[in-house]
């Protein structure tokens, strides 16, 4: 199959849907959105990659360990719920205050972006980590029985 | 100070956290670190002595009030002997186990098992709420598990753990079944409340298979038949664990649940003559299986069932002798029986063997040993006047005074009991007398002799490890010293402890506070006559051992609980293989259309239940576009299904998703119609990659059958969806909460995404839980995929 438009086009692709995907994030406590679909969002971004080029080359694009966004997405989740349980709110009750920046003008700043960030961490780690070791191993099998990749 | 025993409790479970750490620090000392704890604890319990309150502290800590289930922490005269007990042995067990362990064992394993297991009985001890008891009660039974198969390398350790696992494990299950009983009958999990309400109880259809379920459990733990089968297996756990869990304090849960149980529930006719025939049958059956063993450790663990048959009828009486003697019992036991286990490991360390027919002549070469030896076993035979006695001739009284009249099961009670005395008495000489003084026979002419696993057959003669052997260092002797020499004390003179602690577990269980009644002199009555056969009768029985052998072997094993116990276990595994073989396929489809099928069944079941008894369908008016929409993810998974090239099959899948996110936007869920687009994406890609591994489709060769039953449960399902999600927007059975989220949205959340902020906000811990679970699962797949990389890696080259 002729890959040339997709190899060419894709790098283009990545950062613009990892810029949507952070535009998702980051709007989706007012407007449609949220560190899931962001999450989710990203992931379609690295398998885009996966396809047109490999696997190897979508792993080493985020040279960051998948397991890493697993674990630190989980502690920041926990973390923002844990922080108003140290000062006797309940667990994960979660706050909000708005702050004015220069050039951005009035800007919400809440504590569930934070959790929000932590799912989307964990949602990118667990989409990446599962689909490119299918896609790994598919890669390894073909490498043992002297097949050529099917992407080429 | 109530503070205090919530620390109390919660020490030893912290303590066990720190352990892994300690032991790093700490090395080969980390015993005495352990050390600490108990012996703290032990003095914080003595400072309750003294009084003989019903009630010394009690605290509720909130736990899940909503369904009645509270910390309660109770400390009444019952509970203060057990902690004293439980802290108590083991202070001595933890301080015998630092010389007896050896260098090689795992320290910083089987001390936080311990401080485990010290926690959990402290717990169900001091815990007033029946769940919360239930909880460490299974606790014990798990620490025990694991202690009793610390040795894991060895198959009768696995075994003996599994055992007493399956055994107690169940028998926690049907108390926990019996608290629930409870709960319906008297409405409430505390055991104070319960009280309150004892007429309304008793006089409830629940009462006597409540009773019953707390039997079983209170049974199985303290070993009474025909649940005793897991104590002797017990035996292969390290001794200082024998002497700890299964001499001292877990196989006495029992007894506490009963004694504490007889307030609330005995004083009836079921109760004590239930608990007393178990009792007796046990107590008999317990000492003449203990005179055929040959293993040191095998005689004492029988012994302890058949003791602890001898206790437990003291509680079901519930008269003021029998509580009284049942709590002078519980301690005399414990020390005497705590005595002998650490003795036997000493012989065990010192000599390579517990075979009673190899060792003999020990009285010279251990003389110490000997000595305390010879003193716990006279006073386990109830010898004037060791502590023995004193509690045996209570027991004998208080059976003699039965609480609904003497009859002719009462006096049958009195038979067994004197006939398991005249047992007790014949095995106590053999540890006092056989093994002391007796002849060392060489190994060869014994026959059945097996050589240990470890040791080299060549070059093994237990003859000589016998011949060398010599008392052990002073502190290991330490223990069952300071333990003999209560056997002595209490023998002599009990009364302190009497007035402080005896009386109060009396009153514990009784209610009111009864007299004093223990004496230390022999009294002319029935009672010390009944002491004199079974003294009489005992001797004579093991003076004339080797001539009633034969017939002590005559008893046919297969009647032994042991082979119900195996043919059960047996049973259960062609069961579960049975099934196994039935469902676990290994095709993915069968998989999928047993478990729809089952959700069809159950699930239209309960519809058209339902819709006969008068649902209502209140279906909203469709608009075009929802009909075209719909129409098309109708005809996109019929093409899925029909279509059999890979591509053409996907592209329809793919469309259905794409309609069903298009419906999300004709209803306004904006954020539902991206995820679901993400997620429709993401699934087609990965159906992509892994096109390379799915093997050609081939025309389907099912039989009909096969897919007829396919084509009803996928129609059933797709009904009954639709049903499903029909009946449920024409039925509110509750006001909806959604107005909440809506008006709280932005002032609450600071959102104006609803959707999002009920994610992160309202409902922050399901998406935590969510996100939890996500991360599981990615380590799972990524952990069996890279198996399968490396397996099929290895058969490759």
């Amino acid at each position: 199959m002729n890959m040339l438009i997709l190899r060419t086009v894709s790098p283009i692709h990545l950062y613009i849907m990892t810029l949507f995907a952070v535009h998702l994030l980051l709007r989706g406590h007012n407007a449609p959105g949220g560190g899931f679909i962001a999450g989710l969002l990203t992931v379609a971004a690295i398998i885009l990659q996966a396809v047109a080029f490999n696997s190897r080359h979508a792993e080493n694009l985020l040279p960051i360990p998948a397991g890493w966004f697993l674990g630190i997405g989980l502690l920041l989740a926990a973390g923002t719920g844990l922080g108003p349980a140290l000062t006797g709110a309940p667990f994960l009750d979660q706050t909000f205050t708005h702050v004015n920046l220069p050039f951005f003008g009035d800007v919400e700043v809440t504590t569930a972006l934070f959790f929000d960030l932590g799912v989307y961490l964990v949602v990118v780690g667990a989409g990446k980590w599962i689909l490119l070791t299918i896609a790994d191993e598919r890669r390894t099998e073909d490498e043992h029985q002297g097949e050529q990749p099917s992407g080429g | 100070m109530t503070r205090y025993l919530l620390i109390a409790l919660l020490l030893p479970f912290a303590a066990a956290g720190i352990i892994p750490l300690a032991y790093r620090g700490l090395g080969r000392r980390l015993g005495w670190f352990v050390l600490t704890i108990p012996i703290a604890l032990f003095a914080y319990f003595l400072t309750f002595l003294g009084s003989v309150d019903a009630v010394y502290l009690r605290h509720t800590w909130q736990w899940v009030p909503s369904l009645g289930i509270n910390f309660s922490l109770t400390l009444d005269g019952l509970s203060l002997l057990f902690t004293l007990l439980i802290t108590g042995i083991g202070s001595l067990v933890v301080f015998y186990s630092i010389y007896y362990l050896g260098s090689r064992e795992d320290l910083s394993k089987f001390y936080t098992y311990i401080l485990l297991f010290m926690g959990a009985m402290l717990g169900v001890v001091l815990l007033d709420n029946l769940i919360t008891l239930y909880i460490f009660w299974e606790l014990t039974s798990i620490s025990s598990f694991l202690l009793i198969g610390f040795w894991h390398t060895r198959s009768e350790s696995r075994e003996g753990a599994l055992k007493s696992m399956l055994l107690t494990v169940m028998g926690g299950l049907a108390l926990l079944a019996g608290f629930a009983l409870l709960y319906v009958a008297g409405g409430s999990y505390d055991f104070r409340e319960l009280l309150e309400r004892k007429e309304l109880i008793a006089s409830s259809v629940y009462y006597v298979p409540a009773v019953a379920l707390i039997f079983l459990g209170a049974f199985t733990k303290s070993a009474q038949v025909p649940f005793h089968i897991w104590l002797p297996a017990a035996m292969a756990a390290p001794t200082p664990v024998s002497a700890y869990l299964h001499s001292a304090t877990m196989v006495k849960a029992g007894i506490f649940l009963i004694a504490k149980f007889s307030l609330l529930l005995g004083g009836t006719p079921f109760w004590y003559y239930t608990v007393a025939s178990f009792g007796s049958v046990t107590l008999f059956l317990g000492g003449l299986l203990a005179l055929r063993q040959v293993d040191l450790k095998a005689l004492l663990a029988f012994s302890t069932v058949s003791q602890l048959g001898l206790i437990i009828p003291m509680f079901g009486m519930g008269t003021e002798l029998s509580a009284l003697a049942g709590a002078a019992h519980i301690i005399h036991h414990a020390t005497f029986k705590g005595a002998l286990f650490m003795l036997v490991g000493i012989i065990d360390h010192q000599t390579l063997t517990r075979r009673i027919d190899l060792l003999g002549d020990l009285r010279r070469r251990m003389p110490i040993t000997a000595l305390l030896m010879a003193i716990a076993a006279l006073s386990m035979a109830g010898v004037w006047p060791l502590n023995g006695f004193v509690s045996k001739e209570l027991i004998f009284e208080a059976l003699l005074a039965p609480p609904f009249g003497p009859n002719v099961w009462t006096w049958s009670f009195v038979v067994l009991a004197v006939a398991g005395s005249v047992f007790t008495t014949a095995y106590s000489l053999i540890l006092a007398h056989r093994i002391l003084f007796g002849r060392v026979v060489p190994a060869r002419h014994v026959t059945g002799y097996k050589v240990d696993e470890g040791l080299d057959e060549d070059h093994f003669d237990a003859n000589e490890f016998v011949e060398r052997a010599h008392d052990p260092p002073a502190p290991m002797l330490l223990g069952p010293a300071l333990l003999v020499g209560l056997v002595v004390v209490l023998g002599i003179y009990p009364f302190p402890l009497e007035s402080s602690l005896y009386q109060a577990v009396a009153a514990a269980s009784l209610g009111s506070v009864p007299h004093h009644s223990l004496h230390t002199l022999p009294v002319i009555g029935w009672p010390l006559l009944m002491s004199l056969v079974a003294l009489g009768a005992g001797a004579l029985l093991y003076v004339n051992l080797e001539r009633v052998a034969q017939f002590l072997e005559a008893t046919p094993r297969r009647w032994s609980a042991n082979v119900l116990y195996e043919a059960a276990l047996r049973t259960l595994h062609r069961v579960a293989e049975s099934v196994d073989r039935t469902q676990m396929t290994g095709f993915l489809r069968d998989y999928v259309l047993f478990t729809v099928g089952a959700v069809v069944l159950l699930m239209g079941y309960s519809i058209v239940r339902g819709l006969l008894g008068g649902l209502r369908l209140d279906l909203a008016p469709v608009t075009l576009w929802e009909v075209v929409a719909l129409g098309l993810v109708a005809v996109g998974a019929i093409m899925a299904v029909v279509l059999h090239r890979r591509i053409p099959a996907l592209i329809a899948l793919g469309s259905v998703g794409a309609m069903v996110s298009l419906l999300f936007v004709f209803w306004n869920a904006p954020d539902l119609a991206l995820t679901q687009l993400m997620v429709e994406a993401i699934s087609t890609v990965l159906i992509v990659v892994v096109f390379s591994r799915l093997p050609q489709i081939s025309r389907e060769s099912a039989s009909g059958r096969y897919r007829a039953a396919n084509i009803a449960v996928a129609v059933g399902f797709g009904l009954m969806a639709s049903l499903v999600s029909a009946i449920a927007l024409g039925n509110v059975y509750f006001e909806s909460i959604s107005h909440y989220f809506v008006e709280n949205s932005i002032p609450l959340g600071g959102g104006a995404n609803i959707v999002n902020v009920i994610l992160v906000d309202f409902r922050g811990f399901d998406t935590m839980g969510e996100i939890t679970v996500l991360s599981i699962a990615a380590l799972s797949i990524r952990a069996l995929l890279r198996a399968r990389v490396k397996s099929q890696r290895g058969k490759t080259s």
